[in-house]
């Protein structure tokens, strides 16, 4: 099963538009907010992540978003830390809410599984060793 | 009459090979299932150990005379001021002190991690001038090789047991215990647990003034209690505190330290801190210390305060175990908050087992306490009196 994250911007006149519905009743797509920050007036923000459809159909998804005058772009951030500079502390771990940080019960180690991970990048400035970097 | 060991015993018995080692960890469930009896004929040392960040920490150096020779009034280290109200070139540096010019992504702890990583800091004085100390600047460049003394004297490390913070309010906080999540969205806690030091010797029997330990990854011993030593704490039936209670004050030479059990921390909108490796053997000299060594995170409690309450007395939200703290989640007032620890479980298994290799190696030998820790009334606070 395709599954792709993008992040969406809304022009200001878009912000209070019912879009992703279309995702979901006309492609048929899963939709899941990873985050989102919609202010009526001002440019909105969605980072989403599309599934349940086949590559096809998610493509047809952002094409349509595309002529709705919605800015599409894919999700190309990703948090990375160098592990030998890791001292498995675990205060990252506070503050990721989607549990992609986790301090593995048996080995004590800092496990990263960047696929539960939604950038929203918290642990950059909660790791008190300043190793958690973004890659753009 | 009832088995015990004495500290030459043990030290023979060190010397000859013969020793049994095992980690704070691995002794639990040796005391569960063979009893307290048994497992003192068959052990003789655990380790314990800590890895976290401890804000009292600092080092003291001298850094020899210059020609002509300098009586420095006030020193930096990489721009981060260092207190010199001491003899001519004799200097402490705190690790939670500021770079001047970095301001609060530098500080004592990241010079001390500098130095220990064998790097050469650089050395800025001042002074006013004297018949006996004409000149008045100095800066040069300055590695552990070239300094007379360089030493760590932490004031309070080890705490024995610590608080778990939550925050209540409706911001997100950033605290030493780290960044709290607005509205009970996590809590965390620092304390090794079963790994701890004086969890292990809840009433300061074996662990006192001149006891080896390792610090930082080389041989440092108990120099003092630490400051707000505070043995009045509540204590469960085991022995243990509930919440924050003793205190160390540890000294040791930088040089034999390793930089993988110092290193320079930067708390988010708080400040600086070092976090420092500690690792203390106890020698079981009676059913009564196996019997304490053999407490698990289950029996471990530790108190919630709500970090919302900027006050010196938080509230108290209530009492977990260190099994609870572990598994991920608190239960607090019927609400589940997710947890997460500051201090690393992962290093102080390393020290541990170090310090458990060194001993079996023969190359530690235990210390008797020169003194015990004072076991009395606990911290004052500071009052105010206006004149």
């Amino acid at each position: 099963m395709a599954k792709k994250r993008v992040v969406l911007t809304f022009p200001p006149e878009l912000t209070e538009k019912p879009i992703t519905y279309h995702l979901v009743k006309d492609f048929d797509l899963a939709i899941n907010i990873l985050r989102a920050k919609i202010t009526p007036g001002e440019e909105g923000k969605l980072v989403l992540e599309l599934s349940n459809g086949s590559e096809e159909m998610i493509k047809k998804g952002l094409d349509f978003l595309v002529q709705q005058g919605v800015g599409v772009e894919a999700v190309s951030k990703e948090i990375s830390f160098t592990d030998e500079d890791c001292i498995h502390c675990g205060a990252c771990t506070a503050v990721c809410q989607p549990g992609a940080l986790q301090i593995n019960p048996d080995t004590g180690r800092l496990r990263f599984e960047k696929e539960r991970c939604i950038v929203c990048e918290l642990c950059v400035p909660a790791c008190p060793l300043g190793i958690i970097k973004v890659l753009f | 009459m009832a088995r015990t060991k004495t500290y030459e015993e043990i030290n023979e018995k060190i010397k000859s090979g013969k020793v049994t080692v095992v980690t704070a960890e691995e002794i639990i469930p040796m005391v569960k299932e063979e009893g307290p009896a048994a497992v003192l004929e068959k052990v003789d040392v655990v380790t314990t150990a800590t890895f976290g960040p401890m804000c009292s920490s600092g080092l003291f150096l001298n850094f020899g005379h210059s020609d002509p020779p300098i009586k420095m009034s006030k020193v930096w280290l990489n721009d981060v001021p260092a207190y010199a109200g001491l003899a001519a070139v004799d200097a402490y540096l705190g690790a939670t002190e500021l770079s001047e010019s970095q301001g609060a992504v530098y500080g004592g702890a990241h010079v001390i991690e500098e130095l220990v990583s064998g790097k050469k800091v650089r050395l800025r004085a001042i002074a006013g001038g004297t018949d006996c100390y004409p000149r008045r600047e100095i800066e040069t460049m300055v590695g552990l090789e070239d300094l007379n003394q360089v030493y760590l004297f932490n004031p309070r490390n080890a705490y024995q047991n610590y608080a778990v913070a939550v925050n209540s309010t409706s911001r997100t906080l950033y605290t030493y215990m780290g960044t709290l999540l607005p509205k009970f969205g996590n809590a965390t806690y620092s304390s090794a647990g079963e790994l701890s030091p004086l969890l292990n010797d809840p009433y300061y029997e074996v662990i006192g003034i001149g006891t080896r330990i390792l610090l930082g990854g080389g041989e440092g011993y108990v120099a003092w209690e630490g400051t707000q030593h505070n043995p009045a704490q509540k204590r469960n039936e085991n022995g243990t505190p509930v919440a924050a209670a003793g205190t160390l004050a540890v000294i040791g030479d930088l040089r034999g330290m390793k930089r993988d059990y110092l290193r320079a921390a930067v708390f988010h909108n708080y400040g600086v801190s070092l976090y420092v490796g500690i690792g203390i053997p106890i020698p079981l000299l009676n059913e009564e210390i196996v019997r304490r060594v053999g407490v698990s995170n289950e029996e471990l409690t530790a108190t919630v305060y709500d970090y919302g309450v900027p006050r010196r007395s938080r509230p108290a939200l209530g009492v977990v175990t260190y099994a609870e703290l572990r598994s991920g989640k608190i239960n607090i007032n019927n609400r589940s908050i997710p947890t997460a620890p500051l201090s690393s479980l992962y290093k102080a298994r390393q020290i541990a087992t170090e310090l458990k290799e060194r001993i079996i190696n023969g190359r530690f030998l235990l210390t008797a306490p020169v003194a015990k820790l004072p076991f009395r009334d606990g911290v004052k606070p500071l009052r105010e009196e206006v004149k």
